[in-house]
């Protein structure tokens, strides 16, 4: 299921401006990767790339490649449709379709992408999904009410669910818990480390417990210098990140003295 | 408590500062109230004049029932079915054409417009939300008429009226459809769902109600107009169901064939050989053929909350 994740030579663009450049690094299946750097170095930026996201903002482009077991996801002949649909994003704040129920943004990617569904499949998708993310117990009685009224965890953790119903082979979260409160995040942290068995996670975070906590693998991010692009600096085992970087700027952003 | 200097006289200063404010919070208030009531006022008027004077002829035996033929000011009963059924022909033609075209074009120009054709279509829709209705009927009549040669009808006015709807429609369509979020269109690309599929199943309906109210406006707005029934159908007395043939009543020509009424003869009369004020029913007919078109509109307002409502989620 899981797969690894390749960027080569990654340039990001928006319209003309480069805002990340030179980007490589490898993402080993079933693994959390935390990428931390300060506002504005490009995190985002890079991991909307992996899914093909960026490109949906007007003017944005990427030059160079990521490769999904050794596959291009840029390649001209693949449909970014297809991509997204194997690698599921959960963004920073919640966004629950507002217009559907509980059960219908748990199976929105799966009614959405095609034909008819059988009943029985869903309501087994719907089940599996949000005890996966664990929300079940919470909703199960009221699947039919709209995902908006839900508290601001409870519908994060329905966005994880969302985004796990097409089962997707990577998971990429974009600063998944900087809306949430610390239950919350605690229970979003919980349930990463319970999708690492079966999805490639790539996290956002400005977090840096929470990256030390969860992730496996860090890459910091930092903007090569003022009005420059953002670039990869380093990306290690969580571990060396944060006890013995190589970097002198990772080293300095982990400790705080960093700007 | 530590010393922190500014907090305590700042507070001190800020009550002082704070009598000026509220009294500039006052005025704004009482102007904002004022300006309300003082926009409340010629609809409550307005409202109030339509009832009491059209309510006894609506609610008089035969008004939803008959029609006008055969009788003048002097004669009472008849009633307005051949005006109102003219008019849901000719509007329900005129939205079943104007309405799938308007949102196409607020699609088009809100989710995939960009460049000189989108520039081009915007700048178009805002030519025709200026175009006098007499202009529309006109170019209709140019068009239909005089160059194809077909004959005075309704589905003229139909088309006509899509002119007119047109614009009103696109434009609040477009609103809507800007404030759905973004981050809604980006949740559902990230679930692999194609563009086309996201703007039908996640941003329409999220812009549903709003789209609903534009599409209640745009018939409002055309329900009332008086030009393209003049000029392409005509007014008749009597019931005419047929669309694409022959002079038809609706309710905007009826107040105006009625209006031509009041004063033709005036309200004195030879009755049994002497002369006698006599009532003139054309004046009822004029304000019960325009509440009857107020409550037509305000009915589909109301029809389209409704279905707005109940086409949500349950809450």
């Amino acid at each position: 299921m899981a797969k690894r994740i390749e960027a080569k030579n990654l340039n990001i663009y928006y319209g003309k401006f480069l805002a990340v450049s030179g980007v490589n690094f490898t993402i080993a299946p079933r693994s959390v990767t935390a990428f931390i750097g300060p506002s504005g170095c490009g995190k985002s930026t890079v991991l909307r790339t992996i899914n093909r996201m960026h490109e949906v903002i007007a003017g944005a482009s990427v030059q160079g490649e990521v490769l999904m077991d050794g596959e291009n996801i840029y390649d001209t002949r693949v449909d970014p449709v297809n991509v997204r649909r194997t690698i599921g994003m959960v963004f920073q704040r919640p966004n629950p379709f507002p217009t559907m129920s509980i059960y219908d943004n748990v199976v929105a990617g799966l009614k959405l992408d095609s034909g008819r569904k059988k009943k029985s499949v869903l309501d087994d998708t719907v089940e599996r999904s949000l005890r996966s993310a664990n929300l079940w117990e919470e909703v199960k009685d009221r699947l039919d009410k709209p995902g908006a009224g839900l508290s601001g965890g409870q519908q994060q953790r329905l966005c994880i669910a969302r985004a796990i119903a097409v089962e997707p082979q990577v998971l990429l979260m974009d600063e998944p818990c900087s809306a949430l409160d610390p239950i919350s995040t605690l229970a979003i942290e919980d349930l990463i480390q319970q999708l690492k068995e079966k999805y490639t996670i790539v996290i956002v975070t400005h977090n840096m417990q929470q990256a030390a906590r969860v992730s496996e693998r860090t890459a910091f991010f930092n903007l090569a210098g003022v009005g420059k692009p953002g670039q990869l600096v380093e990306i290690d085992d969580t571990q060396k990140i944060f006890s013995n970087p190589t970097d002198k700027r990772t080293e300095d952003y982990i400790s705080g003295r960093f700007g | 408590m530590t010393v922190t200097a500014p907090a305590p006289s700042g507070s001190l200063l800020g009550a002082r500062a704070g009598g000026s404010r509220q009294l500039k919070n006052l005025t704004a208030m009482v102007l904002v109230y004022l300006s309300f009531g003082v926009a409340l006022v010629p609809l409550i008027w307005l409202l109030w004049s339509v009832l009491s004077k059209g309510l006894h002829a609506v609610t008089r035996n035969g008004w939803f029932t008959h029609s006008q033929r055969n009788l003048t000011y002097r004669d009472p009963g008849g009633g307005a079915y051949h005006a109102i059924l003219g008019t849901l022909e000719q509007v329900a033609l005129c939205t079943v054409i104007a309405v799938p075209i308007s949102l196409l074009v607020a699609v088009y120009l809100v989710e995939y417009g960009s460049g000189w054709l989108a520039r081009t279509t915007t700048f178009m829709v805002d030519i025709l939300t200026g175009i006098p209705s007499i202009v529309a009927a006109l170019f209709i009549y140019a068009v239909f008429i005089n160059t194809l040669g077909d004959q005075r009808a309704g589905w003229l006015v139909s088309l006509a009226l899509v002119m007119l709807m047109i614009p009103v429609i696109v434009r609040t369509t477009e609103e809507m459809l800007k404030l759905v979020p973004n981050e809604l269109r980006e949740a559902s690309y990230a679930l692999g769902i194609p563009k086309w599929k996201t703007i039908l199943r996640v941003v329409v309906p999220t812009a549903l109600t709003g789209i609903l109210t534009g599409i209640i406006l745009g018939i409002a707005r055309v329900a009332g107009e008086t030009a393209p029934l003049l000029i392409l159908v005509g007014y008749a007395p009597g019931i005419n169901g047929n669309l694409f043939g022959g002079f038809q009543a609706s309710l905007p020509s009826m107040i105006n064939a009625e209006t031509l009424n009041l004063n033709s003869g005036g309200t004195y009369g030879l009755v049994n050989g002497k002369v006698q004020l006599i009532h003139n029913y054309a004046v009822d007919r004029v304000w019960g053929a325009a509440l009857t078109l107020i409550v037509i509109v305000m009915a589909l307002n109301l029809i389209a909350r409704l279905i707005a409502r109940f086409s949500k989620v349950e809450q």
